[in-house]
């Protein structure tokens, strides 16, 4: 989109016309406008969010010394952490299943393997509370324990998103190399600890990163999921919201969006890498 | 790739701990809300299940049918709004420089990456009645009335005595602007795609044999992007459907969305049965749209080949 160019538009330069220009800026304060005012604001000294009285962290150090939320955000470190975890070797594993085997019913188990992808979050959020009350899930477990249950759920929504990022970088790998491997007298796990994990490393990170910020960053199912005692950050956030608009919150809030920016961005740098290799 | 008796016993080690989860911990809870949906409720959390269609029939009453009836319009409003607004987006995306065209890209698929949660929140801020929307309309109905004032016209109040601040915040008008800003990106990028594929001297023929700009945009560029149309239409429409946080933050006590009657039927009301009917109800019709989508692009690859 050069701006300054003296080059008359010509009729295919759609992206050159003002009134393109104008939708394209338009739609991107639409978008951006919000939730850089939210950020702008938690460095605002000023209990009312309208006028700007100068930069401030104490909103920060606020959120920090309220320890409800630091509680709630160790809590949501410590799942994702696990739900990556384990999303990332049963992804891993279904991803290298479809790319490797052909079996009968193949194209149905892809179809369920898929579900938790496009089935509405509200209705794994119900599915999930009716489970664990229906098995008896026990409560007042130790931390980390009393996790497990949320934990689950954010895995089995997880897994299936590592298997389409594995399986993508899976396609460039050449089978021969393996192949070569064994005749050189490796055996199949030898094989695939040296040769075929090497080769699709940046696509697990790029997998686990997306694992990780997916569970850090849901909201629905986990409502339904946790109780009393396991409140995750964007669980406190909410009832936060619902209570009030205040600084504290902006502040939790910047800080949930610097990480997940932050996690996103070397999740694609990754998989940029993925397509460079060979 | 290898038929599974090949090596069976790569393909069970590799094959079974996956499964075991996917049916334990995800089919296990679908098939169980399913069962609870032919159920009925004996005392405070016992459910016997029964078999009976009661609660699918319920759905059916007016009050709730009313409900999905908004649910979609609510949806159909959003992909609207979205396919509008994203279609001149997606054109220009498509026309810009090699340099420009990942930054664009990827300032849409940022906010995407923001916790839907907070971008809700953020929307608060700018919507409520104290919020930066009301305090800009503010400051332009205050320039306009000094300037009125400049003029002379002042004493005749022809913008009113005062401002009056928009409810913008906890209506109708919230939910579905709510629903756009957080289903933008779903639009702009199966768009982008079928744009970026089209050949584009289609457009110039059009253009040189004399077809104006908008006749050209109706009857080549539309056509072309058909496909990217068709998804981006029901990729939206999707998950707007099914949407809970967005109508439970920015709406009113009417503007309650399928979602947001199962929630009450599993929390508040205490309604299990009732709620799983429901929740099945939303999941057939997430599947059916899909099953459209596969059908329809299926049958457009098939056309253009």
């Amino acid at each position: 989109m050069s701006f300054r160019s003296n080059n008359p538009i010509g009729p295919l330069d759609y992206s050159r016309r003002t009134w393109m220009k104008l939708i394209l800026l338009g739609t991107f304060v639409f978008l951006y406008a919000p939730i850089i005012t939210l950020i702008a604001f938690s460095f605002n000294d000023s209990r009312r969010n309208i006028v700007w009285r100068g930069f401030t962290f104490k909103y920060y150090e606020k959120a920090w010394n309220n320890s409800s939320l630091v509680e709630a955000f160790a809590n949501s470190l410590t799942i994702a952490l696990f739900s990556t975890l384990i999303s990332v070797v049963l992804g891993t594993m279904t991803a290298i299943l479809l790319w490797r085997f052909r079996f009968p019913g193949k194209a149905g188990y892809e179809g369920l393997m898929s579900l938790p992808i496009v089935i509405p979050e509200i209705c794994l959020g119900v599915a999930m509370m009716a489970f664990f009350s229906r098995i008896g899930w026990p409560s007042g477990l130790h931390w980390p324990l009393n996790l497990g249950a949320i934990t689950i759920a954010h895995i089995s929504f997880s897994f299936p998103f590592v298997t389409v990022v594995v399986r993508a970088r899976l396609a460039s790998f050449n089978r021969e190399l393996e192949e070569a491997a064994k005749d050189l007298g490796a055996g199949e796990w030898q094989a695939f600890k040296d040769i075929l994990i090497p080769h699709i490393r940046p696509g697990l990170i790029a997998a686990a990163l997306l694992a990780f910020t997916l569970s850090l960053d849901d909201f629905v199912i986990t409502f339904f999921t946790s109780g009393p005692d396991t409140i995750t950050l964007p669980i406190k956030i909410y009832s936060m919201i619902r209570f009030s608009v205040t600084p504290e919150v902006n502040a939790a809030s910047a800080v949930l969006i610097a990480i997940t920016l932050i996690m996103t961005s070397f999740a694609l740098w990754f998989q940029g890498r993925n397509g460079n290799q060979p | 790739m290898d038929y599974w008796r090949k090596s069976n016993k790569v393909f069970l080690s590799f094959g079974i701990p996956p499964t075991i989860w996917l049916f334990a911990f995800f089919l296990g809870p679908l098939f169980l809300v399913w069962g609870l949906s032919f159920g009925e409720k004996q005392g405070i959390i016992r459910v016997a299940i029964t078999g009976t269609l009661e609660n699918y029939l319920r759905a059916l009453q007016p009050l709730y049918l009313q409900i999905f009836l908004k649910s979609f319009w609510y949806a159909g409003l959003t992909t609207f709004f979205c396919l509008v607004i994203s279609f001149p987006v997606a054109l220009a995306i498509t026309f810009v420089s090699d340099r420009w065209k990942p930054i664009l890209l990827l300032l849409i698929i940022l906010p995407f990456w923001t916790n839907l949660l907070i971008r809700t929140y953020a929307l608060i801020a700018v919507l409520r009645t104290n919020g930066y929307l009301n305090d800009l309309l503010e400051l332009i109905w205050q320039s306009a009335d000094s300037g009125l004032r400049i003029l002379g016209l002042g004493d005749w109040n022809l913008l009113g005595e005062r401002f009056h601040r928009f409810e913008l915040l906890y209506n109708n008008f919230a939910v579905v602007y709510g629903l756009v800003y957080v289903h933008l990106p779903f639009m702009v990028l199966p768009l982008y795609a079928a744009l970026d594929r089209m050949d584009r001297s289609y457009i110039e023929v059009s253009l040189d044999l004399g077809a104006s700009q908008w006749r050209t945009f109706l009857s080549v560029i539309v056509p072309l992007a058909l496909p990217g149309i068709i998804s981006g239409v029901i990729i939206t429409f999707i998950p707007a459907l099914g949407t809970y946080l967005t109508p439970d933050l920015l709406g009113g006590t009417d503007s309650q969305m399928i979602a947001n009657v199962i929630e009450r039927q599993f929390k508040s009301a205490n309604d299990w049965p009732f709620g799983a009917a429901l929740s099945f109800l939303l999941m057939y019709l997430t599947f059916f749209a899909l099953s459209v989508r596969a059908l329809l692009t299926n049958h457009d690859e098939k056309g253009l080949a």
